[in-house]
């Protein structure tokens, strides 16, 4: 809120007319001098960034240009594919693993903290060279019922995303497992109460209502996906970053097809935050009395208490 | 005719912690039981016990016959699975003292779950059987209300329209009125009698003492994990015979 004697007293100010007004307060406002200073510095700042990267040794046209290439498109597809399909892994381990953790058999529950401290513990970036590199100590893959060479199973694909897939399981299964344990036990009685077996239990009852917790910090860890996803450059999958170096090296233009994967990347990460706030709101259900507005309400509202406000002045 | 409650020298343990230490008794079909008793002298552990949502350590524990969580075999009992367990709980409705309703799901919602999850019910005919339980409570027209958007005492009645729709031959009541404002007592009092006279066999965990004389044929005083005296709730309420039934009703009358 801001301080009405800050302000001069204006026009707004003043009530609606036909209403008796009190004597109106006429104090000195406080001169904020460190505001307008510190104000006047940071525009001064920002407006010499601007300058130095416009002077600076970059052809601003070639963003622009490249921005739509085919083969950046590929790459922005590529990536959105290898996001989404590593969350899906990642989100179905994180949901098993967590199930695992807080079963009371001890191996499950055992396996469950060795797999999280295994692929928590060490780096996305070192587990993505592995699974690509799987072929120099299993040159053949024998499953039993299907036999190949490594090198033909473990395409950059699959490396990909079994590197992050893994890596995500691990965060996803603490994450799910908060939530789980954020279901009052008295939910997981009512449902045993009334004939429901545990794994309808956990389907019907605890799950959804574990979602609330869930969805948040997934669509935190999905936003990171896209970004982090960009390292399986390491394992020869073409996504964003690797369509924009391909170019680079082949135009020069280095420094601006890094300034076009960033602007794909922002607009990849704004577009998904909108869906985060979608998804919260609708597992939001039951838990308020009533659901908070869209930002497309919220801009009605808005508008509207705006023209009322005009029809009373 | 088989009790429809029948335990005898019930043990239950938590730990170290021996909180039941021999529970007798028996309760006929179509009884209101009424257990009464100081705070934590087990009678929630009791009532949870008779559907199972805690395994007793020692005596035997049969609803309509059957025997609570083991079957027998010879002089071995064996523990039940998981789905045999959720079979027998299939027929026992349980009200709590906190509603514990499904916050994600409407009322009526609430009260088809059990129905279409379990009996495998087709949705209509459990939406239908749902509207006349909601009805029935008083709430006909609350069935598309999420918990939160309902008092208490309105949720405690879709609680029991919940515990209904699996057409229980046994209901458990574990304080249903004492986590509510006064004034909402009675409706659920009103639903609860209306239930009895129905001739549902029900065991009332409770302090509300006029409800126990009015509608209880049957009245049980627990204390320290036993059941100090019993009868018929106007002889017990009236005249009773303990000293510790005498101190506990000189407070809660
Ligand atoms: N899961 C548990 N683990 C350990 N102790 C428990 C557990 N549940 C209950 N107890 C203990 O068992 C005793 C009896 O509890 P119970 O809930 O049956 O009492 P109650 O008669 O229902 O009391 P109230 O009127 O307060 O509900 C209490 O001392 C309680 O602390
Ligand atoms: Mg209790």
């Amino acid at each position: 809120m801001t301080d009405k004697l800050d302000k001069d007293p204006g026009p707004a100010d003043t009530p609606p007319a036909g209403a008796v007004p009190p004597e109106a307060i006429r104090a000195i406002p406080v001169r904020h001098y460190g505001r307008w200073i510190s104000a006047v510095v940071v525009i001064g700042l920002v407006v010499a960034l601007i300058v130095a990267f416009s002077q600076g040794n970059v052809r601003w046209a070639t963003v622009p240009e490249k921005l739509f290439d085919p083969s950046i498109l590929r790459g922005v597809v590529n990536t959105i594919w290898i996001s989404i399909t590593a969350m899906a892994l990642g989100l179905a381990l994180g949901v098993l693993f967590a199930v695992m953790r807080l079963s009371k058999n001890p191996v499950t529950s055992t396996i469950a903290w060795f797999y999280i401290w295994l692929f928590r513990g060490t780096p996305v970036y070192v587990q993505l060279l592995i699974w690509f590199n799987l072929a120099l100590i299993f040159p053949i893959l024998n499953l039993g019922f299907y036999k190949d060479e490594m090198t033909q199973v473990m395409t950059p694909f699959l490396a990909a995303l079994l590197g992050l897939g893994l890596n995500e399981g691990a965060y996803m299964a603490e994450i799910v497992r908060a939530g789980i344990q954020s279901v009052d036990e008295g939910q997981t009685e009512a449902s045993h109460a009334l004939g429901m077996t545990r794994t309808q239990t956990m389907r019907r009852v605890v799950l959804p209502q574990a979602m609330r917790v869930i969805v948040p910090p997934s669509g935190n860890e999905f936003i990171n996906m896209l970004k982090t996803s960009s390292l399986v450059v390491a394992v020869q999958y073409f996504d964003l970053l690797r369509a924009a170096q391909d170019i680079a090296s082949t135009s020069f233009a280095v420094m601006e097809m890094f300034f076009v994967a960033s602007i794909w990347y922002l607009a990849l990460t704004s577009v998904f935050s909108v869906g985060q706030y979608y998804l919260e709101r609708r597992y939001a259900r039951g838990a308020l009395r009533s659901l908070p507005p869209t930002p497309l309400q919220k801009i009605k509202a808005k508008l509207s208490s705006f023209s009322n406000r005009k029809a009373v002045a | 005719m088989t009790a429809m409650v029948k335990a005898e020298g019930v043990h239950k343990s938590y730990g170290a912690a021996h909180i039941l230490k021999g529970i007798d008794l028996e309760v006929a079909p179509r009884e209101v039981f009424c257990l009464v008793g100081p705070s934590g002298s087990g009678k929630s552990t009791f009532l949870r016990c008779i559907n199972h949502l805690e395994q007793i350590n020692a005596g035997r524990l049969y609803v309509d016959g059957d025997l609570v969580g083991y079957r027998q075999k010879g002089d071995k009992l064996y523990e039940l699975k998981d789905s045999e367990v959720a079979a027998q709980r299939r027929d026992i409705g349980m009200v709590f003292q906190r509603f514990n309703l499904f916050p994600h799901m409407t009322a009526i919602e609430n009260v088809m779950e059990a129905p279409v999850m379990v009996k495998g019910e087709s949705k209509a005919v459990a939406r239908e059987r749902a509207a006349r339980l909601l009805d029935r409570v008083g709430l006909g027209d609350k069935g598309g209300n999420y918990p939160t958007q309902l008092s208490g005492g309105q949720q405690q009645r879709v609680a029991i329209a919940r515990a209904l729709a699996m057409e229980p031959k046994l209901m458990l009541f574990d304080e249903p009125t004492s986590a509510l404002d006064p004034e909402l007592v009675g409706d659920v009092l009103d639903v609860m009698r209306d239930l009895a006279d129905s001739g549902m066999t029900m065991i009332v965990v409770t302090h509300e003492m006029g409800f126990a004389r009015e509608v209880g044929d049957n009245l049980v005083f627990m204390d320290g994990g036993v059941v100090v005296e019993s009868g018929h709730p106007r002889d017990v309420l009236g005249n009773p015979q303990h000293d510790r039934t005498k101190a506990f009703l000189s407070k809660v009358l």
